[in-house]
């Protein structure tokens, strides 16, 4: 303290000085004791060593110091007066203003849903337009249009909920644009292996992701096409803490000519910066939908260590975020799109998952408990 | 898929640091889940040298050796093993190292003498059972040398995830390719130990039709279908026994558990070339045949896990002259297992539909390495090399003579396809012009053959057999991004062309919904959409649970679990909506109908306590309810009008034809402080929302009278309100209701009402006069139709 010069205690009382309209009354006191005060106070003690100082310095540090002390003076009487009133104003029995004042309730969307709108808001910004689907459809829509080979090991990537529709009479399946359906290609698949299996129902199915309404965009409008599909979809999953038979997905499909792996790549890190923070790292890893082609999988870097591993990114720095890929141009074929022409890139991912990993939810059945407490906790609010 | 990191290493001919090939496996399309390190036990094990063994004073098989573990200080270890000398080199654990089993050791006396330490077995390493002595080592290594630096058997058993496209990457040598493409470097398969050549000295099987015989077992296909190609081979002598170590090794790096010489050499093609096979005992086949046909129905057999399978007549089954003795591609019967006794061994190497196989284990639930394989298909064009790759795996292991040269049934021969790659498409779908010869570098990668033909544009690509996922041009696509890198692509956020579509106005409308039943203070809740069964509810086909088996076709009774949950949690304030779908049974064999709807729940307090009313805040109760089922209507569903139906309402859209809602009082099991609960259920109009018109705020003064009525028991409030409407002539622009008085006396049932009436004339200021008059011709109305009279004990509402 030795070395402080009295210019740097001056400087550093000044602000000070500033904050004495809004000290409470022992607050109050305390400064005074502190800056004013007969054995200690540092202005005190200031003019107290004034002598000790070359001429020239004194004159100019002592002017100061005494002008600081009549401020302060007059700053703490002014103070005291007005909390002497206010105390005297309470005392009468007026109004005690410290009371707490009345609420009412506030509610607010689920915190799934708020990061939905987030998501949703993003790529509304880029021009993507929300759009919507059923939850119960056929296999045609949830897997044969989306270029699911029949009877392969990719279809145990969806574990399916099927629903008991009753037989349809007659009808053989659904007749898209004159081309085979999931049910026809069995039907032939059936004709050529010797007769083996009996023709299939049209399965009806709770939709295992929201790429069925990559299929009815398609069919019901022409490119230029830009959609997001936010909806819930369905698993034969128990649940676990990161498991729910029923969980949100969004989906985008971006349709046009001229649009490339280069464009899928821009616009998920646009994304990625927006949703997370602009030193969010992405990178792409190669990976396998029937429907998109190239397919890949696109990580962050890990939004709790940034990226030099930790336990919630098992120590790889990344994390799991979406799968994405240019749309395959069977799918595009099936839905009378000239896959020549036109190209697009096709995006799903979890904004439950998202959610999680944004408010730290341990265990996903939170997320279906409707617990008040968790709601309110969720909103940023206490109840 | 288990994958030992020391195979692979074989294969490249190089290390792999582990960190490096996790990293590299992901950004192949390969992620690894989990690593275990294997033996990283041994850390703590050194080379030691024997420098000098004598005698224990006290024991007889024992010896005290001297022991130069290169710290410099001699260590004298008492030691069982009878072949330990002086001068050889063995794993030495020194006091302070953890063995395998967990035994910690100890500087400890033994019969008397002191032993710092510990030479060990293979058996003490866990790296065998040989426990007859130490484990020499054949090593240049000084003393104090680290173990593993020795023996390289330390290895990391990686779960890699592969895709069900890549069947490939289901065996060492798939992996390997993919990693050698990325290191740009060659990659050869691992020499068998004690084999001058690795599958070459065996002859190329003999390419055959339909059936055919080997080594005196007759062999067909009679399911080419099913069977497309079958190639056998035939040992005889060969001698059972447990593999070689590095045999044994390679199985256990990656958990498969070794079984003997002959079962183990199958084993270990498969996990290396991804082509399962399987051996048969000959003395235990009929005929001796070997014949690949569709199974009967009810054919019967009992598989190698002991398990008697019934057949299905879509299955494939592997028979000999009398039945059956295998589920081809799934697992083999125990009869013709081979075991102990076995002396001639017939070798299936096939390729069966992915489809079939898939079916049939499916039928059977029985999913096997074989199964996990063949449904995702093998390279039907290298089974031989598979063939002889295990043949001469087996005579090295196992002995025997090869019989004959294998044969080779495959009906109708084919050649993998060829695609033809445009560059200027790669452009289209990947944003990027990439040079020729880049993208024939990538494809040769991959194992194809490429021949260019700039004339055309295009690049005449023959796929490898082992790739069935390359089919079309856009496959080559993908695989041209994925050696090229991902990564290596740039990421432009390009102006998009403006699109025209609008939103889905149902998303609007739902928007709009939830953002208005937040601001009543009511949270969004999720609730499953699966419960038990009510009426035209949608029945699952395979529920995951029994009391989850039917879709829901309302909303509100998830919602009432969830405000029972939240009693149970101490909870008494409780105000939750629901978004969400049900679903109503349509036509057989349609997808049920989907409606979206909006539920609310409310119990508890009113408002929040607060002091000035003296921590007593009133219950919400049926008028709070009809306030925001009035609220709810106007967000999901404007227009249609609410009735009074029982001891609730219901809201009717289109002229009162359908019902759209109601909203009532509810019973749920709550604890005895619970509140009274209400709910209301509303379906949301998805179509657009209108904009209100605009109207002129009024430039004249109102006038306003209250009128206090007595009604009859009958008269409904509703009722009353028409009439005064009816009656009140255009100058009435609004009434309300503002009071209710029940304790009139009189006949049973009368009780006062009072309302608010509301006049006001368009651009002239009303008349006290004309207001009295429209007042009395309404009280006048409301006497003659209703029986109203105005309550006289009080003065007009002037």
């Amino acid at each position: 303290m030795s070395e402080t010069s009295p210019q740097d205690i001056l400087d550093a009382l000044a602000p000070r000085l500033a904050r004495i309209p809004a000290l409470d009354a022992d607050a109050l006191e305390a400064e005074h004791v502190a800056v004013l005060g007969r054995k200690h106070g540092q202005l005190t003690g200031l003019l107290k060593a004034l002598s000790s100082l070359p001429p020239a310095e004194r004159r100019t540090v002592g002017a100061a110091a005494n002008a600081l002390r009549g401020a302060f003076e007059a700053a703490i009487a002014e103070r005291r007066s007005t909390l002497a009133r206010s105390e005297a104003q309470a005392r009468a029995g007026e109004v005690d203003l410290t009371m707490p004042g009345r609420r009412r309730w506030v509610g607010a969307s689920h915190p799934v849903t708020r990061v939905v709108d987030e998501i949703v808001g993003i790529f509304h910004r880029l021009g993507f337009v929300r759009a919507v689907g059923p939850e119960a459809e056929t296999d045609w829509y949830n897997f044969g249009a989306l270029n699911f080979p029949a009877d392969h090991p990719a279809m145990d990537m969806h574990d399916t909920l099927y629903l008991d529709v009753g037989e349809r009479r007659g009808q053989r399946g659904e007749r898209r644009r004159g081309r085979a359906s999931f049910v026809e290609e069995d039907a032939e698949r059936r004709r050529t292996s010797n007769d083996r299996r009996r023709a299939p129902q049209s399965a009806v199915l709770l939709r295992t992701h929201t790429s069925p309404v990559q299929i009815r965009t398609l069919l019901a409008h022409r490119p230029p096409i830009r959609v997001i599909i936010p909806g819930t979809v369905y698993r034969k999953d128990p649940f676990d803490p990161s498991h729910a038979p029923v969980f949100s997905q969004i989906e985008l499909l971006a349709v046009d000519q001229g649009i490339s792996f280069v464009d899928l790549k821009g616009t998920l890190l646009h994304f990625a910066h927006e949703l997370f923070s602009e030193r969010t790292r992405v990178r792409f890893r190669p990976s396998y939908f029937p429907f998109t082609e190239p397919s890949a999988e696109m990580d962050v870097s890990c939004l709790l260590c940034g990226g030099v591993g930790c336990s919630a990114c098992k120590g790889t720095g990344w994390m799991e975020i979406l799968g994405c890929g240019m749309v395959h141009p069977s799918v595009l074929r099936e839905c009378g799109v000239d896959p020549e022409t036109y190209t697009g890139f096709a995006v799903g991912m979890g904004p439950h998952r998202i959610a999680m990993l944004r408010y730290g939810i341990p265990d996903i059945r939170l997320l279906f408990d409707g617990d008040m407490r968790f709601l309110a906790h969720c909103a940023g609010g206490g109840r | 898929m288990n994958v030992s990191r020391r195979w692979l290493e074989d294969f490249l001919r190089r290390p792999v640091p582990l960190d490096e090939l996790v990293e590299r496996l992901a950004l192949l399309g390969a992620p690894v889940d989990a690593v275990e390190p294997l033996h990283a036990g041994l850390a703590e094990l050194r080379v030691a040298v024997v420098e000098e063994v004598r005698a224990h004073p006290n024991a007889d098989r024992l010896s005290i050796c001297r022991v130069d573990d290169g710290s410099g200080t001699p260590r004298h270890v008492v030691c069982g093993a009878p072949n330990v000398a002086a001068g050889g080199k063995y794993p030495f654990a020194p006091v302070g190292a953890t063995l395998p089993g967990g035994l910690v050791l100890e500087k400890r006396k033994i019969r008397g003498e002191v032993s710092e330490g510990m030479l060990c077995s293979a058996r003490e390493l866990g790296l065998g059972e040989d426990h007859e002595g130490i484990l020499a080592l054949a090593t240049e290594a000084p003393a104090g040398t680290p173990l593993l630096e020795v023996l390289t058997i330390d290895d990391d058993r990686l779960e890699v995830d592969v895709s069900p496209n890549r069947p490939d990457l289901l065996g060492h040598k798939g992996l390997a390719r993919e990693l050698a493409a990325g290191y740009r470097v060659p990659f050869r398969l691992p020499v068998i130990p004690d084999v001058a050549t690795s599958g070459s000295g065996v002859a190329t099987p003999e390419r055959l039709g339909e059936s055919g015989s080997v080594g005196g077992v007759r062999v067909a296909i009679e399911d080419a279908w099913g069977c497309p190609r079958f190639l056998a081979a035939v040992i005889r002598g060969v001698t059972i026994g447990s593999s070689p170590t590095w045999l044994r090794r390679r199985l256990e790096a990656v958990g498969v558990r070794p079984i003997n010489n002959v079962v183990d050499a199958t084993n270990y093609v498969m996990l290396e070339l991804n082509q399962p096979m399987h051996a048969y005992d000959i003395a235990r086949l009929r005929g001796p045949a070997v014949v690949a046909r569709a199974a009967r129905l009810g054919e019967t057999l009992t598989t190698l896990d002991g398990v008697e399978r019934t057949l299905t007549g879509e299955m494939l089954a592997i028979a000999d002259a009398e039945g059956v003795i295998g589920v081809a591609g799934v697992m083999g019967g125990e009869t013709t297992e081979v075991g102990p006794e076995t002396v001639d061994v017939f070798l299936e190497c096939a390729f069966f539909d992915p489809p079939s196989i898939r079916r049939t284990r499916r039928t059977l639930g029985l999913v096997t390495e074989a199964s996990y394989r063949f449904e995702r298909g093998v390279d039907r064009w290298g089974g031989a090399d598979a063939l002889r790759r295990a043949v001469t795996i087996i005579l090295a292991t196992a002995g025997g003579r090869l019989e004959d040269g294998p044969i080779d049934l495959w009906p109708r021969p084919s050649s993998p396809p060829r695609i033809f790659l445009r560059p200027s498409r790669v452009a289209q779908v990947l944003g990027v012009d990439l040079d020729w010869r880049s993208l024939e570098t990538y494809l040769v990668a991959i194992g194809a053959t490429v021949v260019s033909k700039p004339e055309d544009g295009r690049i005449a690509v023959d796929v490898p057999g082992w790739r069935p996922d390359l089919v079309e041009e856009i496959d080559l696509v993908e695989e041209i991004a994925r050696l090229h890198g991902y990564d290596a692509f740039p990421s432009e956020l390009r102006p998009y062309r403006p699109g025209s579509l609008p939103d889905a106005p149902s998303e609007i409308a739902e928007t709009h919904v939830r953002d208005g039943l937040s601001s009543q203070g009511l949270f969004e809740a999720q609730t499953l959409p699966m419960g038990p069964p009510s009426p035209g509810a949608v029945p699952l086909k395979n529920p995951l649970s029994a009391e989850e088996a039917h879709l829901r076709t309302a909303l509100l009774p998830g919602l009432l679990r969830r405000v029972e949950a939240n009693w149970a949690a101490g909870t008494r304030d409780v105000r939750l909506f629901e978004i969400g779908t049900v679903f109503l049974l349509a036509e057989a064999g349609a997808p049920p109908l989907e409606e979206r709807r909006v539920a609310g729940v409310i119990t508890g307090a009113r408002d929040p306590a607060h002091w000035t009313a003296s921590a007593k805040v009133q219950d919400v109760d049926r008028w709070d309810l009809r306030g925001l089922f009035d609220a709810a209507i106007a967000l999901a569903i404007p227009g249609a009008a609410v009735q009074v139906e029982e001891s609730g309402w219901v809201a009717r859209a289109e002229e009162g034809s359908r019902t759209v809602g109601w909203a009532r009082s509810l019973t749920a099991d709550g604890p005895p402080w619970a509140a009274p609960l209400f709910g209301f259920e509303l379906v949301i109009d998805p179509s657009a929302r209108g904009v209100p018109a605009f109207q002129p705020l009024p430039a004249t003064p109102a006038a306003e009278r209250d009128l206090a009525l007595v009604l009859p028991a009958e008269v409904t409030a509703l009722a009353v309100a028409g009439a005064i409407r009816e009656a009140g002539g255009e100058t009435l622009e609004a009434l309300e209701v503002v009071d209710e008085y029940r304790g009139l006396g009189g006949p049973d049932g009368r009780r006062s009402v009072a309302f608010r009436l509301r006049f006001r004339a368009e651009g002239r200021t009303l008349r006290d006069a004309e207001v009295e008059a429209s007042v009395q011709r309404v009280l006048r109305s409301l006497q003659s139709r209703l029986g109203v009279e105005r309550r006289s004990a009080e003065g007009a509402g002037t």
